[in-house]
């Protein structure tokens, strides 16, 4: 009777066709970036084999420390806003909210599916100063805080926030589900037992919410981290890593180096180099989770 | 729950002070809701509203002020002169044949992973999930000179199948899940009444899977549509150019000049997502939060 969910040829069919696109169109050019690492130029140009120097490189390009600096920034202070703010938002729903929770969740989630390009050209427009004030440098022009009118987008600390904003704002409705899910699935009773015992407000979220919606923010910290280490798309459309390179996290830097400047070699090697960044992050948050857990 | 255990477990006064702080409580709550919401929505509803208003409006009115007309020349010239029109098509045709095919490829791999038995499924499935992890700029040059070579670059062929091959992982991940989830009698027993392996996929497996392949596939239709990376550095022909490519442009060409035009083209790219979320947000919001935290 198993003899028919045994067979290869079956197998093949079903598989092979994924398999065989997944493996040229991935697996291998994964394995080939690899390799690009050791060369420096393009494929236009032609390559020439130069060993390490490429990884001996990163450390002394002060673009690349700048671009490092940027990426660790921006996916601390959005990814830690990202789960604090959902957390709240998850909280919120389920104990304040309940069953009336369903439409606001709903309406908060609404900007996670929206197109990052439209996004951010409507970020543009919300700090816009010229030719026209936008809302935000409207606003203040209205309650008479005319000092703080200025470039959002111009200036490169500035533009930081406004990405981060953005990038909070575009996310916690997710989040807020998420731990949701999470905080829904905690059994009625354990809670009502600590209320009974007398935890209630802080201390229940602290001795009894968060260590039992650990897991659910150590998935969802690891899944937001991948996320904004890799920013891109929003970088891209608000600043396009500007004003100069102020705003240039490393995916960026490595689009620009390979394709403005036909280093695959060295665009490679910030690739590589970002790979393994988010894979130890990954590695490291686990780790800290099952060590405090222990 | 946790206000009202609060206010009833208290000694109780001579007057209870009870309902005013529950009333307190509820203004507060309200407050939080209504602010929440507003900041959520109120920068999508300026941006639909502002898409109506005329050229001198911008220059007579502050931007927070409401249409005062309905100018919808706005998206006739976004549409027209904006080509607007274009990257819609474009879009169109690259994100529903590489959904189709997405489907067609990763839909019958996760059967013969998860309902087959052979040796090596639990290899090839990790394989796949390899891809979840790891940034899709390790693969952008290699697929650039590949393209290059076998004439896709610049192709809607090339992007089709970008599309479908980096939506393998997860949509396969998630099949598999719910394949996994299934009673595999239900296989077993179409065997022994005779069916042969593709009669038990086409007529058993797959109408068991159909719900789970339209959440897959909406969350599939979010990212390719929304994607600009891909096409981004793929495309480069204006002609070929997608919603979110060609937005990216309009923005520097058009933005500075013609605000009305410009918050119409990007309320244009915005409809179809909120025309889908408004009729499907339940699939939605379980397939793109199943899809996160498992991969």
């Amino acid at each position: 009777m198993h003899r028919m969910l045994r067979d290869w040829r079956a197998v093949a069919v079903f598989v092979g066709p994924a398999l065989l696109l997944y493996v040229l169109i991935m697996l291998i050019p994964m394995v080939w970036s690899i390799g690009y690492t050791l060369f420096e130029g393009s494929p236009i140009g032609g390559f020439t084999f130069v060993g390490f120097s490429n990884y001996i490189h990163l450390p002394t390009d002060p673009k690349f420390v700048k671009s490092l600096w940027f990426s660790t920034a921006y996916a601390l202070v959005v990814s830690s806003s990202q789960i604090v703010l959902g957390l709240l938002l998850a909280l919120l729903y389920a104990f304040y909210l309940r069953r009336a929770s369903a439409l606001v969740r709903t309406l908060v989630f609404f900007p996670v599916v929206l197109p990052t390009v439209a996004v951010a050209q409507m970020f543009v427009k919300l700090f816009e100063i010229a030719p026209q004030y936008g809302q935000v440098n409207a606003l203040l022009d209205l309650v008479h805080l005319d000092a703080w009118i200025q470039p959002w987008l111009g200036q490169g600390r500035s533009a930081f926030w406004v990405i981060a904003i953005m990038d909070i704002w575009r996310a916690i409705g997710f989040y807020g589900i998420l731990l949701y899910a999470g905080v829904i699935e905690i059994p009625e009773e354990l809670i009502e037992a600590a209320r009974l015992d007398g935890a209630r407000g802080w201390n229940l979220l602290q001795f009894i919410l968060l260590p039992l919606l650990r897991p659910m923010i150590v998935s969802s910290l690891i899944f937001s981290l991948n996320g904004t280490l890799k920013v891109f798309d929003s970088v891209l459309a608000l600043t396009g890593g500007g004003p100069g390179t102020t705003t240039m996290p490393l995916t960026l830097y490595m689009y620009r180096m390979s394709f403005n400047e036909n280093n695959y070699g060295y665009g490679s090697t910030i690739a590589v180099f970002l790979t393994l960044e988010c894979l130890l992050v990954t590695l490291a948050v686990f780790r800290n989770a099952r060590r405090d857990a222990a | 729950m946790l206000k009202t255990t609060a206010a009833s477990n208290a000694v109780q006064p001579a007057v209870s002070p009870a309902p005013m702080l529950r009333r307190v409580g509820q203004i507060a709550l309200a407050v939080v809701v209504g602010g929440l919401v507003i900041i959520e929505l109120y920068p999508i509803l300026w941006l639909l509203s502002s898409s109506f208003k005329a050229p001198d409006e911008f220059n007579l009115f502050p931007i927070y002020a409401l249409p005062r007309s309905l100018h919808v020349e706005n998206y006739l010239v976004a549409w027209t002169t904006g080509h607007m029109s274009l990257y819609f098509k474009n879009s169109v045709l690259a994100t529903f044949p590489a959904l189709a095919a997405l489907i067609a490829l990763s839909v019958p791999a996760a059967f013969g992973i998860e309902v087959l038995r052979w040796r090596f499924s639990n290899t090839v499935l990790l394989i796949f999930l390899a891809a979840i992890m790891v940034p899709l700029q390790i693969v952008l040059l290699p697929l650039f000179t590949i393209y290059t070579q076998v004439n896709l670059l610049d192709t809607r062929w090339g992007l089709i199948l970008t599309y479908t091959v980096f939506g393998l992982p997860l949509t396969i991940f998630l099949m598999v899940g719910y394949f996994k989830a299934l009673p595999h009698e239900m296989f077993e027993a179409a065997v022994v009444d005779g069916a042969n392996i593709y009669q038990v996929f086409f007529y058993v497996a797959l109408p068991a899977v159909m719900n789970a392949v339209i959440t897959v596939s909406l969350v599939q239709f979010f990212f390719i549509w929304n994607d600009l990376v891909l096409s981004f550095t793929f495309i480069s022909n204006t002609d070929l150019r997608t919603l979110q490519t060609g937005l990216l442009n309009f923005q520097g060409q058009y933005g500075q000049r013609d605000w009305g035009p410009t918050f119409a083209s990007i309320s244009m790219a915005i409809l179809p997502t909120l025309i889908i979320y408004l009729l499907l947000n339940q699939f939605i919001i379980k397939g793109l939060t199943a899809g996160s935290i498992k991969g």
